[in-house]
């Protein structure tokens, strides 16, 4: 019971940051299962809608701030692919890649300009902010909801693909890109769609995430949005439950590692458990074995 | 024109440059903006190339450049430090673990060693990656370096994430440029070896150049290291430039920049990338620095123009480059003194290899 009390602390926070993780990891692995490119500006569309919360409380009031802030954070996935990633669909994928790598280099550089490389303070959302005790640890509530909201969304998301039209058209999509074409799957808008939903997941995300970690920097996208690829990686790329377990796995991990004293390692942890996997079993937890075609 | 021609014309190039720089030495005080970015350009500029041996000539898109350089550059940073002033830098740590100095050029030598021993042992689990696999994992290892080396058990050799200073550095920017140079030109000459043909036929198809009896995994681990040794001796030449040295900027952001250096100059292009990193240090740290000031003209207030500004022009630069001048300046062609004369003459090249053949 003692080792529980002392210990339930990281773990709540794993389970939390988990849960956070997990919505940034599904925008990776549902754009890499279509488009097959690690979408490395996902991390800081994440950062992005972290900082529009933080501007657009100062001029409207909080239960109209965060319908916008998912609103625009989808409107900048959205932008993003339109913009550069669209233009270079028959490139080379090293090129797509290469604009992502611009992307994120453009991002940042545009809320350093903005925030004037200041910190942000990020706003307190009433109700899901509030200290409360569970078991004896005091915590903010957003880290006892994060995990059952991400399973609902998860759940909900999972119907849209399984159920929906557009689902099928994605599922489509990522099974074969040309041969989905070829039956009148209208690809552009199946990719818009997904980028959409990527985002969506990100700003829910962030909202969460920015609760716990109040500090919003230009930069501070990068690791989660690493983490969370490495997530998708680890459960198997393409697989949304891989994604979100594989996300809980290292949130929880990571925590468990701070709460030993090696807070040093606890991101050196993370890539160390991506290469195992790559070296171990390349399709991750639940991928599905691709074959290369000579 | 003859080989022989050529080779002179290139030597007298090659001396020229370095006389005009020292001239401009001689004459220039020795704070002026020109040096500094000239030091720098040379020191991207290598760094550059050797990242464009990996991704340009080899085919494996390796974001580890950051985290090689950071070791090159701990490396001279710890190895040189005078024994006098190590209880002074080392003040957490009793001054250190270390209590020797090296010669500076010894220590960028070892540098580059170093870095290398650590991409061979990255190597051996990271290349059998493909593609983007590769790319996520090497910048991982990149960030685990990072902490390793910010780590305060280490602090005895590190300094853990305090800066490393004090230890000496070649003020001449002819310096810079003859280090960088001899380096870019060991990389040319790996370049148009056996070796370097083997490296473009695993980059334009890996199944056939193993078919054809290439080593992949052994054509790999070279270039791999290769390109990192040279890494770590531009981390080395930035540590020497800086005067001082911390972890905490050897970030995955640098990768990027220098990523994007070479695609401006165009993948697969040495040339390319030496104009392109000075064009990029000299329009970033230079020219375009106005974009970072406040400014009136008359009592009107320029929009826009304040801190970070440069940055975010640059990055639509970029993207601009990225998007619709896919090749980079030089794409995969090479700047030289022979294609000049064949450009001038109207010979193309074919005609003058087809002349040599008879």
């Amino acid at each position: 019971m003692d080792w529980l009390s002392k210990n339930l602390p990281y773990l709540m926070a794993g389970i939390s940051v988990g849960g956070q993780y997990a919505l940034i990891a599904i925008g990776y692995t549902m754009v890499y299962g279509i488009l097959r490119l690690i979408n490395f500006a996902h991390g800081d569309i994440f950062m992005c809608a972290g900082l529009i919360m933080v501007y657009s409380v100062t001029v409207m009031p909080m239960y109209l701030a965060i319908p916008f802030v998912l609103v625009t954070t989808v409107l900048i996935g959205f932008l993003v692919e339109r913009v550069a990633y669209k233009p270079l669909r028959s490139a080379p994928r090293m090129s797509v890649m290469i604009s992502a790598i611009g992307v994120s280099y453009l991002l940042q550089n545009l809320a350093l300009y903005i925030t004037g490389g200041l910190a942000q303070q990020y706003p307190t959302i009433p109700w899901i902010s509030d200290v409360i005790t569970v078991f004896g640890v005091t915590t903010k509530r957003v880290t006892v909801i994060t995990p059952f909201l991400v399973i609902l969304l998860v759940v909900s998301l999972v119907f849209l693909i399984q159920k929906t039209k557009i689902g099928m058209a994605m599922r489509a999509a990522s099974k074969d890109f040309e041969t989905s074409q070829l039956m009148g799957i209208k690809i552009n808008s199946v990719i818009s769609f997904t980028f959409i939903i990527g985002s969506f997941l990100a700003a829910v995300g962030s909202l969460l995430f920015f609760s716990n970690y109040t500090g919003v920097t230009p930069t501070v996208g990068a690791m989660p949005g690493l983490k969370a690829f490495v997530a998708a990686v680890f459960g198997g790329i393409g697989s949304i439950p891989g994604a979100v377990i594989g996300a809980f796995i290292i949130g929880i991990s990571e925590n468990i590692i701070k709460g030993l004293g090696w807070t040093t390692f606890s991101d050196a942890f993370t890539f160390a458990l991506l290469i195992v996997v790559l070296i171990c079993k390349p399709t991750g937890l639940f991928g599905e074995a691709a074959t290369d075609k000579v | 024109m003859s080989k022989k021609t050529e080779v002179i014309i290139n030597v007298a190039l090659i001396g020229a440059l370095f006389l005009v720089l020292f001239l401009l030495e001689q004459n220039l005080p020795s704070t002026h903006m020109l040096f500094t970015v000239l030091k720098k350009g040379a020191i991207y500029a290598l760094v550059a190339v050797s990242m464009n041996l990996l991704n340009g000539f080899t085919g494996l898109f390796s974001l580890g450049q950051a985290g090689f350089m950071l070791v090159g550059a701990y490396t001279y940073g710890v190895l040189t430090i005078p024994v006098a002033d190590r209880a002074n830098v080392y003040m957490y740590f009793d001054g250190g673990l270390i209590q020797f100095a090296l010669h500076p050029i010894i220590a960028i030598i070892l540098a580059g060693a170093l870095a290398a021993l650590f991409a061979y042992l990255i190597g051996l689990p990271v290349l059998r990656l493909k593609s983007d696999y590769l790319a996520i994992a090497t910048l991982g290892f990149a960030e685990i370096i990072r902490a390793i080396f910010q780590w305060d058990q280490l602090g005895p050799i590190t300094n853990g994430s305090n800066l490393l200073r004090n230890y000496p550095s070649y003020k001449s920017v002819l310096f810079y440029f003859a280090a960088s140079g001899v380096c870019i030109a060991l990389i040319v000459m790996l370049i148009n070896s056996t070796y370097g043909r083997a490296f473009k036929a695993i980059r334009d198809d890996e199944v056939a150049a193993e078919a054809m009896g290439i080593n992949l995994a052994h054509h790999k681990r070279i270039a791999f290291v290769v390109s990192s040794f040279f890494a770590g001796v531009s981390g080395a030449l930035l540590a020497m430039y800086q005067t001082s040295v911390q972890a905490a900027m050897f970030k995955s952001a640098m990768t990027y920049e220098i990523l994007l250096i070479v695609v401006i100059g165009g993948i697969g292009s040495v040339t390319g990338s030496c104009i392109s990193s000075f064009l990029f240090i000299i329009l970033s740290e230079w020219l375009l620095r106005f974009l970072d000031t406040e400014t009136y003209i008359g009592d009107f207030h320029v929009p826009l123009l304040r801190s970070g500004f440069r940055k975010v022009v640059f990055a639509v630069i970029i993207m601009i480059i990225v998007l619709f001048f896919r090749q980079g300046i030089m794409g995969t062609r090479e700047f030289s003194v022979r294609s000049i004369y064949n450009k001038i003459t109207g010979k193309s090249r074919k005609k003058e290899e087809g002349g040599a053949a008879s």
